[in-house]
Order: C-alpha cells, then structure tokens, then sequence
C-alpha cells in the first residue's frame, strides 16, 4: 500500500510537469486549431534559459530560493518573448492556409529548435545546478516526497489557479474565450484577434518554460532534444482531457503522469512510452472527444 | 492492347537501368537513388490516405516498421532456405531469390495492411486531429514493441537481412503504386475519395459509404507502406528500430503535402525533392537539419497549397491539368 | 388513396434542450410535391436532416416505402432513393461540375475497386457510361457547357441547380430541395419553378421543398406543412395555408406581404 502511495506521489508530481506543457497545447488548439509541435522544444528551451540564468545569478556557488525564483521568472519571460516571435514569423502567414500545411511549418520550427539548440547549446548533456539542495519529507511510513517535487506541485498548482482566474476574470482573459469561440465575432466585438493570439502564445510559452526549469531542477541532466516525447506526451494528455479544455488538459496531464509511474513500477519501465499512446486509443474510443471534450454535432 | 505497352515499356526500361546504373553511378549516389524511389512508395501510398480521402493520419513510419519487420522476418527464417532450396533444384538464383522477395513484401504488406485496419476500422469514426494523434500513437506503439523484443533485435536492430531488393524491384513497385493511383484517381472510387475529402456530410448524402472509403483507402495505403517497409530492409540488409521513429513520418507528410494534397506527380515531385536536400545539405555538415527545417517552414510560407495544389503536372500541356477534369 | 413512400411518425429531434422538431408527423404519397414552410429556426432543416439520415431522431421513425429508414446511415437512406440539395451549398469545391454529379452517379456502377485500380475493359465501359449520365444529367439542368469547370467557378444560381443535378444523378424517388430559391431574383425563382415542375415529371419524383419564397411555394405545391418552434401549426392547400390565422400569426413580423 505504502508503495502504490509513493508511486501516487511521484505520479502526481510528473504528471503536474504535463499538465504544465498540456495547457499551452490545448490553449494554442483552442484558439488555432493548430497542433503546436514546437510546444515540446520550448519546454527544452526553457530548462537552457534557465541553465544560463543560473549561471548569470551565480546561482550553482550560491544557491538561494531566491534566485531560483529569479531563474524560472527569466526562464518564462524569456521563452513567452520566443514564444511570440515564433508565432509572429512563423505561424502568422499560414494562419489562413490549409491546416496540414500550418502543421508542417509547426513541425519545421520545431525541427528547427532542436536542431538550432544542438548548434548552438551542443549536443551533448549539460548540468542544471542544484538551485535547491535536496532534502527528503516523510509524509507517513514508507511515503515520503522530496523538497523539490513539493516544489514541483506548488509551483504547477499556483501557475494553473491564476492560469484559471485569468481566462475567467480578466478582460483580456475573456477576450481569449471570445477568440476561441469564433475569430469573427470577437473581432466584431472589437477584439484584436492578432494580439490575443500572440498573447495566447506567450502564455502557453511560459507555462511550457516553467515546466523545463522545475523538470530540471530535480533531473538536472538537460540536452536538445529533451522536448520531444514530453511535448508528445503532453500533447496526448491535452487530447485525453479533450483538446481545446484547459481544466481537461490539468487532468489529462495527471492521468498521463500516474499511469507512466505506476507502468514503469509495476510492469516494466521499457514500455513507459508505450502506455501514453494505449492510454490515448482506449480513451479515445470510449469517448472519441476526450474526457472533458463535447461530442459537437456540425449543424448541416 | 494498348493497356499493356506502358507496363511493357516501364518493365524494359526498369529492367536495363537495373543492369546499367550501377556501372557508372557510384554507390553513394546509387544508395541515394534508392532511397528515392521507397520515398516515392512511401509518399503516394500516403497520399492516398492524406490527399486523396483528406484523412489526416501521421503514422506512416509504423506501418512501414510492420513492413520491414514483418518480412525481414519471413525471410530471415523461411525465405533464406526456400531460396536455397529453388537453387538447389536448379532455379537461377535471380528467379528464386525474386520469388522469395515478392513473397516476404506480400507477407509484409499484407501485416501492415492488417494493422492499417485495425488502427483504421475502429478509429476513423474520430474527427481530423484525433485520428491523427491516434495514428501517431499507433507508430510509437509498434516502435516500442520493437525495441523491446529480443526475437527482431530489440533496441540493436536486426542484421544479416539478405540484400535482395535492387533498383529493378525498388522502382518496380514504385511504378505499381503510381499505376495504381493513377487509375483510382481517374475512377469512380477516387471521386468518392475526393469527395469524402471536400465534404463528408454532402458525399455520404449522395449514397459514398464514407466509413468503407476511408477504411479502404487507409488499408491501401498501409499496405504500401509495408512493402516500401520491406524493400528497405532488403535493400539496406540491416534495420534499426530508431529508424522508423515519429520524424520518419513526418517526412513523409512534409512530401505529400509539399508536393500538394491529393497530386500524384507532387508526391513524386516532392519525395524527390525531399531526400535529395538533406543529401545535398550534407556538405553544410552542422547546420543541415537547421536549414532543412528552415527551408520547409519558408516552403509551407510561401507555397501553402504545396508544389502542385492538387493538379497534375501533364505532359501533354505541362500545364497543371485538373484532377479528375474529362479529356 | 395509395400508400406514403415517406412518413414521418411523431418524430422528435432534440439537440441538449432545444426541442428542435417535435412530434412531427408527415406522410407523403408517390409523386406529391409538398411544400415545408416556417419561420427562421423553426426545424424545417432538421426535419431533412432527420429523413436523410444527418441525424437520428430523438424519438418517433422515419418510414420510407413502408420500412424503417431511421438509424441507417446517411449513405444507405440515399442509396434507398432519398437525395437533397442543402441550404447552404455543399458542392465539392476541387471537383469539376461533371465530377459532383458523377459522385452522386457512383452508386449506380457496376465494376468494383480492383478492376478500378487495374484499368479493365469492364470498368472503362462502366465509367464511360457514368460520366454520359452525369452529362446529360448537367444538360437537364442547363449546365452543360461547364462540364469541366470547378464547381466553385459558377455563379450562385447556377451552383443552386448543379446542387440539383447532382441530387437527381443519384435517381432519387424522394428529392428533398432546401431553399432551392434562396438568393435568386425573381426571374431565376420563375426559372427555378418551371424547371422543377419539369423534373418532376420527366423523372417521375415525388418532391419535399423547404421554401421561404411564398411565390415559389404557392406556385408549385400540391400540399403545405407549416412548422413553428418544432411543432407543425397547420397543414393543408397553399389556399388554406394562406387563410389559416395561425400561420399568419407565426408569420407576422416576418415578411408577410407575400403569403
Ligand atoms: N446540430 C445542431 N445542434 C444544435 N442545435 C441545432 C442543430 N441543428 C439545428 N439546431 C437548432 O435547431 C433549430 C432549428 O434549426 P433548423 O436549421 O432546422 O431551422 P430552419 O427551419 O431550417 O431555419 P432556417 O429557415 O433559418 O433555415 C435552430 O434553433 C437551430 O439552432
Ligand atoms: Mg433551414
């Protein structure tokens, strides 16, 4: 029992990282209609920002909560700044295009990050200091949850609540449901449709570069192409909670993450990767929108 | 009779490229030229599914794993003695060793034409990305599968594949799979594919049983795949399981859609294209993949509709001609 | 009187709360044209989309021919001889003209996948003779000289009646128009009803037609059912209709100067 509680623990604690990448997947979806496979590498990108962040702070010598808390601030404005450029250069001009097409170019800027990081970072691994040494709190017998998972959980937990008070309550927020709803009439609402979007991006941006630094705070081996299968990942647990569905892509993110732990501590780890992907098709085919998604009959 | 002279044509010409190039092509480039013709197979087999029928499937690579596993395995433990046999008894080896190959591709086909049903059948009642995610799931599954059983090599891939396969068969097949779309795009059932991809509620309105279409076109194109799965393991004689990862299909996508949804010639064009850059962009070492990405984000840019939209580049006006216009 | 070929019984169709359609009962005999009227939103749409198949009824049967159609799929209802043009045009855009009527055409051929995709003789002559039916199917329609054109190529009215031939190439017993005078001047609408009084008889069909222009309904129905918030308020001849009281209540504030 105690070992399924671990396991909980753990899960729980990478599935939060997910459900971190899954919401800037489904927010961009929502608004777009657009799989940004380059989600993934800005999560990468993310953990480097933070490395030379780190590094800038003189935070490896002289560790403080402080200047960790700096690193991942950096880390986020930094990526939402990529984040937006991406969207202005890239994905602007086949905004109107067919969406094959718009995905290919999302493929090519994310084939472009990596292969641009490899270039410019190396391709070997590199090591995100110890911004918080370890220590490790026993919750009850035999389950027990290390300092930085905890930070882990509150970080992604205080990022999603005002991720949710903000599209709820702000203007610009509700003018994010508005765009998602129909680019046409948010526009006629007098909504800059184009600045929401980029704003959407920012934001979905951030969360993903926060979701590298705490990644790398407890793995700290970091390299070029640590974003592909988290980002594929992520992006299977937006579609499980139902793409489009920001407190569907939290859940989708958490289901993902307990059922890789607890495939990996009970079956065999070699077919972690595997068990996103079963997880996926058996969903989908009980319910083919996604846990949260609404089956939508096209009116004809 | 006329039916038969292009085939007899193709068949000779395939047949005497095969004993020629290799004499003055160096191997490298010869390598190079193989590629491109599975790249065609791999290209208009998925183009069917993509272009044709307006699916939205981005696991191509799986299926061609099936394929390449699927009949690497076959000979490995009854092609290769079959094969002995034949000559044993007095075949040419050319004869035997043919034989056994279209068998193996067959075999492979066919498993991965029996996985495209049971990914297709139950998953294409889902909408557009759904049925792309799950494809894409489906190619990982069978990649971890892969890495994971010893029998076909697991992660060290699986050596000793007899080299087979050669230009003759490479191109042979890439021929049959342009044939075959060629024709369906000009009959009936294409026009029930095209109009499944320009408006499913308005085709099934008019009596296209939309759920068999779609089925059919995936098995189609998986089917292809395989055999395009098998003719590189035996041509490479080796496979690696890190081969047929996610990138592979995307390669494959970035063909059919630069070359233009639903355009034969524009797969061709493309699959082309597409393998001769990286080739080139070797000799930017580093920075190859950095420019291949940038060259197609800048493509999809300014070409959206891809090379060819869905015209067909024509010899007889090499004008763009209208798919499925009349004569 | 001879049998209904369609009968609508007491069919509901609900999407979440909305009662679009509700309790709904229609029979039509063989070679009627009835007409189907109603404000905006009052389910005139979701009641063809529930005879052909769009959607399954929430309650009640579609019955054509004296059987159940309700719950097969769209494409078996159409293959049982009910097509339709849509309200808004549905045509397929990257297909020439001739092509959208050869679709509809495609349940009528003969030669099946393999012999397609091998190019056999039988199948030359089956696609032969498909694209001659498709043709002279545009001919009927007066769309002959566009054969090769792209459907999105056609002005509006002339989209309007390729919607109709390709409805007609599936050789229909039942032919559902939806608005078929929709964005026509009145010259055209006068066109648009010779020409269906003229299918109509050389095809021997039996029409539903959703219609707002009350020229064009009172013009050429036999019957008319008039629909408000789902429920059907009167049902009779076109001069019924325009008496009725509650019709014209259900009416006022729209155009009513017509009725
Ligand atoms: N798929 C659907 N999902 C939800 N509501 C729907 C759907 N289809 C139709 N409706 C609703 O059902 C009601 C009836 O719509 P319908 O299209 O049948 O009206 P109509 O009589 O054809 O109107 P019009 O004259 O404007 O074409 C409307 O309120 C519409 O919004
Ligand atoms: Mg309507």
């Amino acid at each position: 029992m105690s070992t399924f509680l671990q396991q909980l623990v753990n899960g729980v604690t990478w599935g939060s990282v997910y459900a971190l990448i899954a919401l800037g997947y489904t927010m961009v979806y929502g608004i777009l209609r657009l799989i940004n496979f380059a989600h993934g590498d800005i999560y990468m990108l993310g953990a480097f920002i933070g490395l030379y962040a780190s590094r800038w702070f003189n935070a490896a010598k002289d560790p403080s909560p402080v200047k960790a808390l700096l690193v991942l601030l950096t880390s986020m404005l930094l990526s939402a700044l990529i984040g937006m450029i991406i969207e202005r250069l890239a994905y602007k001009p086949v905004r109107k295009s067919p969406r094959l097409s718009a995905l290919i170019t999302a493929i090519g800027v994310s084939l472009l990050l990596e292969n641009g990081g490899a270039l410019v970072f190396g391709e070997d691994q590199k090591f995100f200091p110890q911004l918080i040494p370890q220590k490790t709190i026993a919750l009850m017998a035999g389950v027990s949850i290390s300092n930085q998972q905890l930070i882990v959980l509150v970080v992604s937990i205080v990022l999603m609540f005002g991720l949710r008070m903000f599209v709820l309550h702000t203007r610009t927020g509700k003018a994010m449901q508005a765009v998602s709803h129909s680019h046409m009439a948010a526009s006629l609402m007098g909504i800059s449709v184009d600045r929401i979007i980029t704003f959407t991006f920012m934001i979905g941006s951030s969360l993903a570069a926060a979701a590298g630094v705490l990644v790398a705070l407890q793995s700290p081996k970091i390299e070029p192409y640590m974003g592909i299968m988290p980002g594929l990942k992520a992006f299977v647990a937006a579609v499980l909670g139902g793409i489009g569905n920001i407190p569907g892509a939290v859940v989708g993110g958490l289901v993902m993450g307990i059922a890789e732990v607890m495939v990996t501590g009970y079956l065999s780890p070699t077919y972690r990767d595997a068990i996103a992907f079963v997880l996926l098709i058996v969903i989908l085919l009980v319910r083919p929108a996604g846990i949260f998604g609404k089956a939508v009959t096209e009116k004809v | 009779m006329k039916r038969f002279l292009a085939p007899a044509i193709t068949l000779v010409a395939l047949l005497a490229l095969n004993q020629s190039l290799p004499r003055f092509l160096n191997p490298y480039y010869f390598q190079v030229l193989i590629l491109v013709g599975i790249n065609i197979t791999l290209a208009v087999s998925l183009n069917l599914v993509n272009g044709f029928t307006g699916q939205f499937s981005i696991g191509h690579a799986g299926f061609m794993a099936a394929g390449a596993y699927g009949s690497a395995m076959f000979t490995m433990t009854f092609g290769q003695k079959i094969a002995a046999a034949m000559i044993a008894a007095h075949l040419p080896p050319v004869v035997a060793q043919g034989a056994m190959l279209l068998a193996s591709l067959l075999l492979g086909g066919g498993l991965a034409a029996i996985f495209g049903y049971l990914v297709g059948l139950p998953s294409l009642r889902l909408r557009g990305d759904y049925l792309a995610i799950v494809t894409l799931g489906f190619g990982e599954i069978i990649r971890v599968i892969i890495l994971n059983v010893d029998a076909v090599g697991g992660a060290r891939g699986l050596p000793g594949i007899p080299q087979w396969a050669n230009f003759f068969w490479v191109f042979l097949v890439a021929a049959i799979v342009i044939g075959l779309a060629v024709n369906l795009a000009n009959s009936t059932h294409g026009r029930a594919l095209f109009a499944i991809r320009d408006d499913e509620i308005a085709a099934e309105a008019l009596g296209v049983d939309t759920t068999a279409y779609k089925v059919t076109a995936f098995v189609l194109g998986s089917f292809f795949a395989g055999v395009a799965g098998g003719l590189f393991a035996h041509y490479l004689s080796y496979l690696n399981p890190s081969t047929f990862t996610f990138l592979k299909s995307i390669e494959v996508i970035a063909m059919v859609v630069l070359g233009g949804m639903g355009s034969i010639t524009g797969s061709v064009l493309a699959a082309i294209v597409l393998t001769l850059l990286p080739e080139a962009l070797r000799a930017v070492k580093d920075y190859r993949m950095v420019l291949y990405a940038l060259m197609l984000i800048i493509l999809m840019i300014t070409r959206p509709q891809g090379l060819m939209g869905t015209r067909e580049l024509s010899w007889a006006l090499f004008g763009g001609r209208r798919r499925g216009g009349s004569k | 009187m001879s049998a209904p070929l369609l009968h609508l019984e007491k069919v509901t169709m609900q999407f979440g709360g909305l009662k679009a359609v509700c309790d709904f009962e229609l029979a039509i005999r063989p070679g009627e044209l009835v007409g189907l009227i109603g404000p905006n939103g009052a389910g005139k749409t979701t009641v063809f989309n529930v005879i052909t198949g769009v959607y399954t009824p929430t309650r009640g049967r579609v019955m054509l021919d004296g059987a159940q159609v309700s719950g097969l799929k769209a494409n078996r209802i159409a293959c049982r001889g009910v097509t339709r043009t849509f309200q808004n045009i549905r045509l397929f855009p990257r297909l020439t003209c001739l092509d959208n009527v050869a679709v509809a055409a495609h349940q009528h051929r003969k030669a099946g996948l393999a012999s397609a995709l091998f190019g056999t003789n039988a199948f030359q002559r089956d696609e032969a003779l498909l694209r001659a039916q498709s043709l002279e199917m545009l001919q009927v329609l007066g769309l002959g000289d566009y054969a090769d054109a792209m459907a999105t190529e056609l002005a509006y009215g002339q989209q309007r009646r390729l919607e109709i031939a390709r409805a007609l190439a599936g050789r229909p017993k039942l032919l559902l128009l939806d608005e078929p005078a929709a964005g026509l001047n009145p010259q055209e609408s006068e066109e648009l009803m010779r020409l269906i009084t003229e299918i109509r008889r050389r095809f021997s069909l039996t029409i539903l037609l959703i219609e707002h222009d009350m020229k064009v309904v009172m013009g050429i129905c036999e019957r008319i059912a008039v629909l408000d918030y789902g429920l059907m308020i009167a049902e009779g001849s076109p001069s019924e209709i325009r008496s009725n009281p509650k019709v014209i209540e259900a009416y006022l504030g729209e155009d009513t100067a017509h009725a």
